[in-house]
């Protein structure tokens, strides 16, 4: 079953014909999935990897049947992208595109709650589910099929953690980017909830970092509903100062909230096993699995 | 990207709010003139962007303008806490019968602004909200609809204003509010209003954050925003010139990584060995040979720098650019500070190769890169 992407998952991609689009558009379909189609406009009518452009999003919703869209568009251009796709009825939105304005983000965000549209992102590196489909820009060598769900908000540390896993025979069942971002749609807590009522997750990888109260968030969650499955956490920028934004926008600690203590702190007073370093991650699922 | 104070209140009196009158100055002569003109006695403020600012001396009273005179003379040109004054502003002092705080802020689990109220400002309002929360008015804004009227009347009420101030009020949170959406705030908050004993309101400090993706389409600011920033070194500055995420700590090893997370965890990493990581400074995705160069040139810049650690975990990042690129700086700058390098992923077979032939050694685990430098670090 898995969550949010399988192999029946037919994806667009907009902003297809960019260096970006068009580089992972061929990753993509080398990985199988089913890319039906590409939006950018002013570039109707052109190929990339052989398939279609158009111009619009309805256009290309006309002649193929889709459920998702993954968006390449530059960050000036990613607002009218996501309204767009929703305004088109597409239900799975993955944006890639670092460096949106939050007041953009907060926007189309509220659109999509509204149109019960589920946002991957901004600033993400995508979804893949292995063996299934990856709608993302992540290296697909480093995942295997297994029972991990993995959910970070950091690109790198999903790969390395992933790796960490394949390595020491833990396969993933899903993995996902929620975005480097401030303002971003899919939460920690959405995604525990589909891990937990998916049937072929057995354990959750929990990757956070500094900035914003997401990960306490899933912390109350996690105690709320008595969660079934094991989860371990790993949350980064313990040697992070204050008020400086650690590469992702919204990696930054603002006045006193934000801190990896109070993240770390918030997980083990709900009894979730804390990852020191990267590799603990596989260690201490291991162990729990056992 | 943080305003000055002067830049936050030329904002503000294009949407009507109510300032005290104010003037700039960048000598002590225009600082007397302008206290001359402003025939009330003054608050000299000197215009940086360290927080902190009236604790450490940087707001002082002025009863005449030979006093204005004296004060500016002192300030400009000395260090506020590392921030060297330039500018001054100078601004009527306004009696107050009671300070209030307004502000709108980004609300991240919310997804929107936040408007955020309180009848006890002029304080840290993070500490009213921890000890106090009742005293607290928040509210949320829908990005969609927008801060209504009959809303801002509603918090208006709750700071318990009626009549003539009621509508006032509803006013200046109105035009608070139209601010941040004009200028892509991040922040934006007056602290302390003032109520005089007039029962006028006065914004008696505005301070103004512009969320940094949003400077494509503020051109002014970004210009300023290459040219002056809020507490930047002057490395911190040459690597936003290279476009790299860095930041500069307090300790000795210095630190390259591909993509935030990982180099975060590097840092965390370094920390949990008994080491002390330098900088924060990440590539991002897909670097060429001479970006890896440039972000380690910049790195091994800061004289603390005893160890280099570099950790690239390729995707999109080819290891054989970054082992070019770590080569090129060792042939531009001569033989330089010990390296630790940790490479794998893409092409990590012919990258770890052209490392060895040239001797460096490389590892494949994090854990092992770090434990290695912070050894030599302690050792050196």
């Amino acid at each position: 079953m898995v969550i949010l992407i399988d192999s029946d998952t037919k994806a667009i991609v907009q902003g297809m014909t960019g260096t970006q689009g068009s580089f992972h558009t061929k990753l993509m379909l080398s990985y199988g999935t089913r890319i039906v189609a590409g939006v950018t406009p002013g570039k109707g009518g052109f190929q990339v990897e052989g398939v279609p452009v158009y111009d619009t999003v309805n256009e290309a919703l006309h002649g193929h049947e889709a459920d998702a869209s993954i968006i390449f568009v530059p960050a000036p251009v990613v607002r009218d992208a996501v309204l767009e796709a929703i305004g088109s009825g597409l239900k799975l939105l993955v944006i890639i595109t670092e460096g949106v304005p939050m007041k953009d983000a907060m926007e189309f965000l509220w659109e999509a709650e509204r149109s019960s549209v589920r946002i991957i992102g901004p600033n993400t590196p995508g979804v893949i589910t292995p063996n299934e489909c990856k709608l993302g820009i992540m290296p697909s060598h480093v995942f295997k099929k297994g029972g991990v769900g993995v959910v970070s908000r950091s690109g790198t540390l999903t790969y390395e953690v992933s790796a960490g896993l394949t390595q020491s025979g833990l396969g993933q069942s899903t993995c996902l980017g929620l975005g480097g971002d401030a303002l971003v749609g899919l939460t920690f807590v959405e995604a525990l909830e589909m891990f937990k009522n998916d049937r072929e997750t057995d354990a959750v990888a929990l990757i956070g970092e500094i900035g914003g109260n997401a990960e306490e968030l899933a912390a109350e969650y996690i105690k709320a509903t008595g969660y079934p499955k094991p989860v371990v956490a790993y949350v980064v920028g313990r040697s992070a100062p204050p008020g400086k934004r650690m590469g992702h926008a919204g990696a930054i600690i603002m006045g006193r909230t934000g801190t990896a203590e109070s993240k770390i702190k918030a997980f083990e007073s709900v009894g979730v096993d804390i990852a020191e370093m990267p590799n603990d991650v596989a260690r201490i699922l291991r162990e729990r699995l056992a | 990207m943080k305003l000055f104070e002067h830049e936050a209140k030329a904002l503000g009196v294009n949407f009507n709010l109510p300032l005290p009158r104010s003037l700039l100055a960048s000598t002590p002569d225009q600082a007397r003139e302008a206290a001359q003109s402003l025939e009330k006695p003054c608050v000299i403020k000197a215009q940086v962007l360290v927080s902190g600012r009236g604790k450490a001396g940087g707001v002082r009273f002025a009863s005449t303008p030979e006093e204005a005179y004296q004060i500016a003379k002192i300030l400009l040109g000395s260090d506020l806490k590392g921030e060297k004054i330039s500018k001054l502003l100078v601004e009527e002092r306004i009696l107050s019968k009671k300070e209030l705080y307004l502000g709108l802020v980004v609300d991240r689990s919310k997804c929107c602004y936040s408007m955020l109220a309180s009848s006890e400002g002029g304080v840290d309002i993070e500490e009213v909200s921890e000890k106090a929360p009742e005293k607290i008015v928040r509210r949320e804004i829908s990005p969609l609809s927008g801060l209504r009227e009959y809303e801002a009347r509603e918090v208006a009420v709750k700071l318990g204003y009626t009549g003539r101030q009621l509508l006032e009020l509803t006013s200046i949170i109105l035009k608070l509010y139209r601010i941040t959406v004009a200028c892509d705030g991040e922040l934006v908050e007056t602290n302390p209003l003032i109520e005089t004993p007039e029962g006028e309101f006065v914004a008696a400090d505005l301070r103004i954050l512009i969320d940094d993706s949003s400077l494509f389409r503020h051109p002014d600011f970004q210009k300023r925003a290459m040219e002056m920033t809020e507490e930047l070194k002057p490395i911190e500055m040459k690597a936003r010139e290279k476009r790299l995420a860095y930041v500069e700590l307090d300790g000795d090893i210095g630190v390259v990584g591909n993509g935030a997370g990982l180099v975060m965890a590097t840092l965390d990493m370094i920390k949990h060995y008994g080491g002390k990581p330098a900088n924060f400074c990440d590539i991002g995705g897909g670097a060429s040979s001479e970006r890896v160069s440039d972000a380690i040139e910049i790195v091994l810049s800061n004289e603390k720098v005893k160890i280099l650690l570099v950790n690239i975990l390729g995707g999109i990042t080819r290891c054989d650019e970054v082992a070019k690129g770590i080569l090129a700086v060792r042939e531009r700058t001569g033989v330089i500070k010990p390296m630790v390098i940790r490479l794998v992923g893409t092409n990590d077979e012919v990258g770890r190769r052209m490392l060895v032939e040239a001797g460096i050694e490389s590892f494949e685990s994090m854990e092992n890169a770090a434990e290695k430098a912070v050894e030599l670090a302690s050792e050196a």
